[in-house]
């Protein structure tokens, strides 16, 4: 691995080829926004809100820092006037989901963001699909996975495999930067078969899906 | 069939085919495209055979059945050889006429020609008809000529001599060359330079590389790529073949949407057909290049037609984009670098090597060369497949070849790039058409729909509608674009609903920023533009719904009412008869009213009020008049 020269926000860095913009930037104490992003699992570029301004070859472009690989002589913006804009609002279309997520009433701080700017929808889930890359990358489970597209787009858990893997697991749920991963599986677990004694017992706990 | 093992060997085939035919030989032509064949061409050509038979001229004049000619709306299209005489909209009753005067009395049926409707002109051949005589159709003019089922028809027109040539006299640099001399630009949306992206997958490092055709096609009433894939096969195959020698690829895949079973069906068979003549598979025409194509059906979702999602797609994932960097150039298909081309872009191929990278690049603006195919749709007369060389003023696409709008309205706007394009006003129609021109517009060139409007057309809604589409369309992972667009939508909708507030077109603005800035895909980055473009030209209509509650097209429904004028009204009851909401009151001379709160703004009425009395109409913004009293309403 070669060493890259590149500047963030008027700082030289020095990084390591095949990192991206968030961890070269971190090297120097440079704070990206990141909501979406996890050290364990593969970059995935759901909430755009580490949106930062690359400048290489002469062009300017916003890219997502969380997974734009650095470049040698690349110049870094990552906090101006437009990249606070673009943060505000898609902070405030967040919130339209999910008002009391810690992480997001912290981000709305930072940008000003107006957290009833839009109507609320009850779904809680803002897609960062934390839960479904750690099921599937880490744990190697794929319980959870997504179903439908665009605004209907939505997380699910797999009862047939929840049932099995979910209650003795769990390790996805302090990812949830909102609180609708506990409230999908209470869901699923409603929804579940009783699992059979002789198989690691019942697999609901508070939800009373047995029936009694 | 023997395989051809040699340029040498193809050309003798060429010949003995050239010499089985005879061009003063009576030839009936049937466009059998997706369109025509809707609207009945299969009848015609049972009508036209039995017809044949029964004259005893079976043996004395040959069929064939074509792709698509890019008239669709005048189909079934009939051409007769060697006059080339043009007859439009052919029923199979007409087939009778056109045997026993055309090909026995040499005469025309004039009734299926086509009249020109705004001067009453008739023409007899394709090449007179105002919509065929100002294209110029470099790339769609061979799908008249061919069957799309037959080798031997490309190949007497000239079929695979591009192939031969790139093959055995060309190396692949020098096939690149070409192509980035003929400065040929992606057709498929962006507009990025072909000879430039195939230098990158070549130079990319690795043995195994992939090349792709993208037929997936996803905007709403565009399909030049599938009336390629429909009506010449050969060519897009051709071409493919030829970038793969270029980049180094030794497979190809040619992705195609579900819906279109026609395009799948030729294709198979000329895949089946070049691999039995050589064509494909080892060592073609002997010059030590081997190439296989696989066809793979997509599900049809339009974010398919991004190439990291239809890459994706290909793999048997869920068709989302990914991340540029890497680029497929570099990390495509299953991890090796792989190049994918639209469908029309591939198409060229074959006539930039057959003719030169000189004389394609004549043809064009500075930035764009080439011709590029549109599919003009909307309130246009003649509405069809358009080629056109870059740079034709909108304005002679819109009236030359497209004869103007009809029914004597006014022209609004044009709609090109599909749904994430923009809307050009009346004022800026002489801009010449080109990748570059089209964006300072504020619109794009996209795959090439072009749709026209008229003064009946309330672009906010237009704006609206694109925007529900591609919220639909969105793959929903990243915020910007799923909440962005789904926010945009719901303001939009308040808006054409009558309920916009002060500061709605500010908060769009806002939002678009952030949609068009922070996206993963062009998609998303792209979504903005039907609003922002009709904000940019249309501005005073947004206004005039927000503030006024008034839409000026006297288009949306929840801001219009129909109003009879009781002056003009002579009773006749047509309205009240036609009426399905039961809204209308009247009877004999006596003054119809229209009761609001029962109309369902269909519109129903108006159409079947008699033109002399003209006695409805549209109100917006306005209140709608009391009606005369009970008493007052006797017509003396
Ligand atoms: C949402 C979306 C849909 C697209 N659909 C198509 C399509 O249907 N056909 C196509 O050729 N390109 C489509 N494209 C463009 C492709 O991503 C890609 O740029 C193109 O296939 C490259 O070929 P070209 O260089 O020959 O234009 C689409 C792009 C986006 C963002
Ligand atoms: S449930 Fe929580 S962790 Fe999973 S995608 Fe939604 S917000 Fe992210
Ligand atoms: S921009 Fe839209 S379509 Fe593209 S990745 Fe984001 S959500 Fe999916
Ligand atoms: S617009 Fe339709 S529903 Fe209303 S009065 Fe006319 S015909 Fe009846
Ligand atoms: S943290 Fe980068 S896109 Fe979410
Ligand atoms: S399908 Fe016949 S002209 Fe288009």
């Amino acid at each position: 691995m070669s060493e890259i020269v590149l500047q963030i926000d008027g700082k030289e860095v020095k990084a390591q080829e095949g990192m991206t913009i968030v961890e070269a930037a971190n090297t120097v104490g440079i704070h990206i926004p990141t909501l979406c992003h996890h050290e364990k699992l593969e970059p995935y570029g759901a909430c755009r809100i580490c949106t930062v301004e690359a400048e290489s070859n002469g062009r300017k472009t916003l890219v997502a820092g969380c997974l734009y690989p650095v470049e040698n002589g690349m110049v870094v913006q990552t906090s101006t006037e437009k990249l606070y804009a673009i943060r505000k609002v898609l902070v405030e279309q967040m919130m339209a989901h999910a008002p009391d997520a810690p992480q997001l009433i912290e981000l709305a701080k930072e940008y000003g963001a107006d957290k009833d700017r839009f109507d609320k929808d009850p779904s809680f889930c803002i897609l960062c699909g934390l839960c479904v890359r750690y099921c599937a990358e880490v744990k190697k489970k794929n319980a959870i996975g997504y179903m439908d597209r665009g605004p209907r787009r939505e997380i699910s858990f797999i009862p047939e495999v929840a049932a099995k893997e979910c209650w003795d697991c769990k390790e996805c749920f302090p990812l949830c930067p909102t609180s609708a991963l506990q409230a999908a599986y209470v869901l699923t677990e409603a929804l579940l078969p009783a699992q059979p004694e002789e198989e690691g017992g019942c697999s609901c706990s508070a939800s009373g899906c047995c029936g009694g | 069939m023997p395989r051809i093992k040699s340029p040498a060997e193809l050309e003798a085939f060429r010949k003995a085919i050239l010499a089985k035919r005879d061009d003063k030989k009576p030839c009936i032509t049937l466009c059998s495209g997706s369109a025509c064949h809707a609207t009945g061409s299969e009848k015609v050509a049972d009508a036209i055979l039995a017809e044949l038979e029964s004259h005893g001229l079976k043996d004395q004049v040959d069929i064939r059945r074509t792709g698509c000619h890019g008239f669709c709306e005048q189909g079934p299209i009939v051409v007769v050889y060697p006059e080339g005489i043009s007859y439009l909209k052919v029923k199979p009753e007409d087939v009778c006429e056109i045997v026993s005067h055309t090909f026995k009395e040499k005469k025309l049926v004039e009734r299926l020609l086509y009249v020109d409707p705004n001067t009453g002109d008739k023409s007899s051949h394709e090449h007179d008809i105002p919509f065929y005589k100002n294209q110029q159709r470099l790339i769609l003019g061979l799908n008249t000529k061919i069957d799309p089922k037959s080798l031997e028809d490309y190949l007497a027109v000239g079929g695979y001599q591009a192939m031969a040539k790139a093959l055995l006299q060309m190396t692949p640099e020098e096939v690149i060359g070409e192509v980035k001399g003929a400065k040929l630009r992606g057709r498929g949306g962006a507009g990025f330079p072909s000879g430039t992206k195939w230098e990158f997958a070549r130079n990319a490092p690795g043995d195994q590389k992939y090349v792709v055709v993208n037929c997936d096609e996803g905007d709403p009433g565009a399909y030049m790529d599938r009336s390629l894939m429909e009506g010449n096969p050969f060519t897009v195959l051709e071409g493919l073949l030829i970038g793969a020698y270029a980049i180094g690829a030794s497979e190809g895949y040619i992705y195609v949407r579900q819906e279109y079973p026609l395009a799948v069906d030729n294709l198979t068979v000329a895949i089946k057909k070049a691999e039995e003549h050589g064509f494909l598979g080892k060592n073609i025409l002997g010059s030590g290049f081997d190439f296989t194509v696989k066809v793979h059906r997509g599900a049809g979702a339009f974010i398919c037609g991004e190439e990291t999602s239809l890459l994706q797609s290909l793999e048997g994932k869920p068709g989302e984009p990914k991340p540029r960097p890497p680029f497929p150039a570099v990390r495509g298909l299953w991890g090796k670098p792989t190049n994918i081309n639209n469908v029309e872009t591939w198409a060229n191929i074959p006539v930039i090597i057959n003719k030169g990278a000189d004389y394609f690049s004549s043809i064009g603006t500075e930035s764009s060369k080439g011709t590029k195919i549109f599919s003009l749709v909307g309130k246009v007369n003649n509405t069809g497949l358009v080629e056109v060389p870059m740079g034709m003023p909108l304005r002679d696409i819109i009236f030359k070849i497209g004869g103007g709008v009809p029914n004597g309205k006014k022209f609004k706007a044009v709609q090109t790039g599909g749904p994430s394009g923009g809307c050009i006003p009346e004022e800026y129609l002489d801009v010449k058409v080109d990748f570059d021109e089209l964006m300072k517009m504020g619109a794009m060139m996209g795959s090439g729909g072009m749709i026209v409007m008229d003064e009946d057309t309330c672009l906010v809604d237009i704006a609206r509608y694109f925007l529900e589409f591609l919220s639909d369309e969105s793959c929903g992972k990243c915020v910007p674009c799923r909440e962005g667009i789904r926010q945009m939508l719901k303001v939009m909708t308040a808006i054409t609903q009558g309920k916009g507030k002060e500061g709605d077109i500010e908060l769009l603005e806002n939002m678009a920023m952030a949609t068009q800035g922070a996206a993963l895909c062009a998609l998303g980055k792209t979504a903005p533009n039907p609003v922002l473009s009709t904000l940019k030209y249309f501005r005073h209509e947004y206004e005039a719904h927000i503030k006024e509650k008034r839409c000026p097209a006297l288009s949306c429904k929840e801001l219009i009412a129909f109003h009879i004028d009781p002056a003009k009204c002579k009773g006749c009851g047509s309205c009240l008869r036609k009426c399905p909401a039961t809204a209308i009151e009247g009877g004999k001379k006596t003054i119809h009213v229209i009761d609001q709160e029962k109309c369902t703004k269909c519109g129903t009425c108006i159409e079947a009020c008699p033109a002399a009395f003209h006695a409805i109409s549209k109100l917006s913004g306005v209140p709608v008049p009391e009606p005369p009293p009970q008493s007052a309403r006797a017509i003396a």
